[in-house]
């Protein structure tokens, strides 16, 4: 039952094959069972079961809210959740209990979905990994699977053969794994350079990217206010499309919300891909992209070439810039958001009284991390009067280069652009580490970030196992507004390449025997 | 045209990836002066807290110079994807509030209805000065 997608189990909820609450137990107890995952920060149990039961009551009645109702759900730690602790995995928020929901966390609970807790990321959102939090790393579900445990040639249960996990990716590594081990049926990340799209690659899901200005940002704790926009989790595009109908829409507290009224997100299936335009931008096949990555591109190119689309090679002449633009630009937007945390009115606070600035710089100290601490001190920098126009109007106007490098393509006919996610599969933990932060960040971002500067749409679709035995995915980018259009034709691919559902199934065999014994325990109790 | 970008690209990455791994980086070196350093810290409120970071912000520095390379003449800065638009306004009238006890419940030190801050407009010390926040 855990492993059927968003739409299986809402039907299958209707039906009553199963309840809400039983639903909910199970995805509890499989939380607990993948505790070693890390990718949960809080797991709000009460609360979850509490929902589970009112949605029961209202399926009793017949009165369900939609397909989200007794759907659980996750939901990233820098998403404001009311009367649940909301850390962004640090020191500076620890103990910070939100007194309002986010817009996004708002229409999930209205819909009735059940929140299962909020989980892991990198500190703030700043990283490529979800490996610097202080919370510790998130490990991905698929270091623990059939698949890749059978390629390395080791016993599936060898959990003492842990010291070589991989990573999840990020920044929204434990939504990613939180969806990718069954423990939740969608979960929201946040993409701001990519992150999440990166860690659905690595977890072998779909990771969406809605187009900035679609989904509210109010609750999602800034990083950088012009590129973040929340971003959805799912094991299928179709759930993807159903959670989008639930989130998308103006929402007064966002004014950068567009005022365009809702259009429903039913996707109807494409069988016929002739009418299509895909565009492969040849900046894009940089030499550092594994040759595995590449030859799935290649092989997915020639696919829509066989199913009668038109494909045709583009170009995106700023590629090369992207990054460092972005990186001039998140970090000038970093120093001005990070500048309300000064332990006044919430958060972590220091025991200095000496004066305001003194409390506030030993407040900083203690609650933020080296990469929060460097990419403010590097922000700042670029915004000094003297540098203002050489780096941060500069990288204005190279924003603008980039945004009109997609305008032009798309205009030339090209209806969506494929391209990978990732340069590789995921890397081992210890791998990741060896270089910091800053320049993983500039290696795993290079396809996904170019995306938010322009603030379109992209999806990453898995498409098949390397051969280590570990996901891969393909990204697709749609124009500005056109997220049904762009989900369509992943779906369709979706279709196509039928990725391998991942095989945990030690893990899922041992969980269901586990809540049996649970079940007996409370029947026996009741007696 | 493209494949020189490209190959550009290919070059100033792999130069950026080797000067990354070398000691000291010519380019960086000279721009982050204790001045600098000082105001940097004074205006973020964050310190550096040691030569490590020092360095990343120097390197962080080379990285952002190659922006350089790049002709904007006539280009007018980005400042978001959506400013054909207009943003939407509400109408100036209260609709929510009376939340005092929600929002101070968060705060560390609070009398009566009142955040407590400790005495301003007092500032830091210099770097040569006693940090008031180094611990014995």
């Amino acid at each position: 039952m855990l492993g059927r997608t968003l739409q299986e189990v809402s039907a299958a909820l209707k039906q009553g094959q199963i309840t809400p609450v039983e639903l909910c137990q199970r995805c509890l107890s499989l939380i607990k069972k993948t505790k070693f995952l890390n990718a949960y920060i809080t797991i709000s149990e009460e609360v979850a079961l509490k929902q589970a039961e009112e949605s029961e009551k209202r399926y009793k009645k017949g009165h369900s809210l939609g397909a989200l109702d007794g759907i659980p759900v996750a939901v990233k730690d820098n998403f404001s959740t009311s009367g649940i602790e909301t850390t962004c995995a640090s020191n500076m928020l620890k103990g910070y209990v939100p007194p309002y929901n986010a817009t996004v966390v708002q229409r999930l609970l209205d819909q009735g979905a059940v929140l299962m807790g909020k989980t892991n990321l990198d500190e703030f959102a700043m990283g490529s990994g979800s490996t610097d939090g202080v919370f510790g790393p998130v490990k991905n579900p698929w270091s623990y699977s059939k698949q890749y445990r059978e390629k390395r040639k080791q016993k599936p249960h060898g959990e003492n053969e842990d010291s070589n996990w991989l990573i999840t990716g990020g920044s929204s590594g434990g939504s990613a794994a939180a969806v990718s081990a069954f423990t939740c049926f969608a979960a929201l990340g946040s993409d701001t350079g990519g992150s999440t799209r990166n860690p659905a690659a690595h977890c072998g899901i779909v990771g969406f990217k809605p187009s900035y200005g679609l989904v509210s940002r109010h609750g999602l704790i800034p990083l950088v206010n012009s590129m973040d926009v929340p971003g959805i989790l799912t094991r299928c595009v179709d759930d993807a499309a159903t959670v989008l109908g639930v989130l998308a829409g103006h929402d007064p507290k966002d004014s950068t919300t567009i005022q365009d009224p809702g259009k429903p997100f039913m996707l109807s299936s494409l069988t016929d891909v002739s009418k299509l335009c895909i565009g492969i931008p040849k900046e894009y096949l940089v030499p550092e992209l594994s040759s595995e990555v590449r030859s799935f591109w290649s092989k997915a190119a020639n696919l829509f070439e066989s199913e009668g689309a038109k494909v045709i090679e583009v170009s995106l002449p700023h590629t090369s810039y992207s990054i460092v633009c972005y990186h001039v630009l998140c970090t000038s937007e970093v120093a001005s958001n990070m500048a309300r945390f000064d332990g006044l009115e919430y958060g972590h606070r220091c025991d200095i009284d000496v004066s305001t600035e003194a409390m506030y710089a030993a407040t900083r100290r203690e609650g933020f991390n080296d990469v929060v601490r460097g990419r403010i001190l590097a922000g700042n920098f670029f915004l000094l009067k003297e540098n203002y126009a050489n780096y941060f109007i500069k990288a204005q106007k190279v924003r603008r280069l980039i945004a009109n490098d997609f305008v032009n393509v798309f205009n030339s006919g090209v209806d969506v652009l494929l391209t990978p996610t990732t340069l590789s599969e995921a890397v081992p933990y210890l791998e990741f580490i060896k270089e910091d932060n800053r320049t993983r960040s500039a290696q795993d971002d290079i396809f996904t970030q170019a995306v938010n500067m322009a603030g379109l749409p992209a999806v990453s679709v898995p498409v098949a196992l390397s051969n280590q035995g570990l996901p891969v995915g393909l990204q697709f980018i749609g124009r500005a507004f056109c997220d049904q259009q762009l989900l369509t034709v992943a779906k369709w691919f979706e279709k196509q390449v039928q990725f391998p559902v991942i095989q945990l199934q030690e893990l899922m065999d041992d969980c269901s025997s586990v809540f049996e014994i649970e079940k007996l325990a409370s029947v026996s109790l009741k007696q | 045209m493209w494949a020189r970008a490209v190959l550009l690209g290919y070059r100033s990455w792999m130069g950026w990836h080797r000067g990354f791994t070398s000691k000291t980086d010519p380019q960086g070196s000279g721009r982050v002066t204790a001045e600098v350093i000082e105001h940097l810290e004074r205006l973020a409120l964050v310190d550096f807290g040691s030569q490590e970071a020092v360095a990343r912000l120097e390197k962080a520095i080379a990285f952002a110079d190659r922006l350089r390379a790049v002709d904007t003449d006539g280009v007018e800065p980005m400042e978001s994807v959506l400013e054909d638009r207009c943003l939407y306004l509400r109408s100036d009238n209260v609709v929510e509030g009376n939340c005092v006890e929600e929002l101070l419940q968060n705060a560390h030190r609070v009398v009566e209805e009142y955040f407590v801050a400790p005495p301003g407009n007092i500032s830091l010390p210099k770097q040569d000065e006693q940090q008031p926040f180094s611990h014995n």
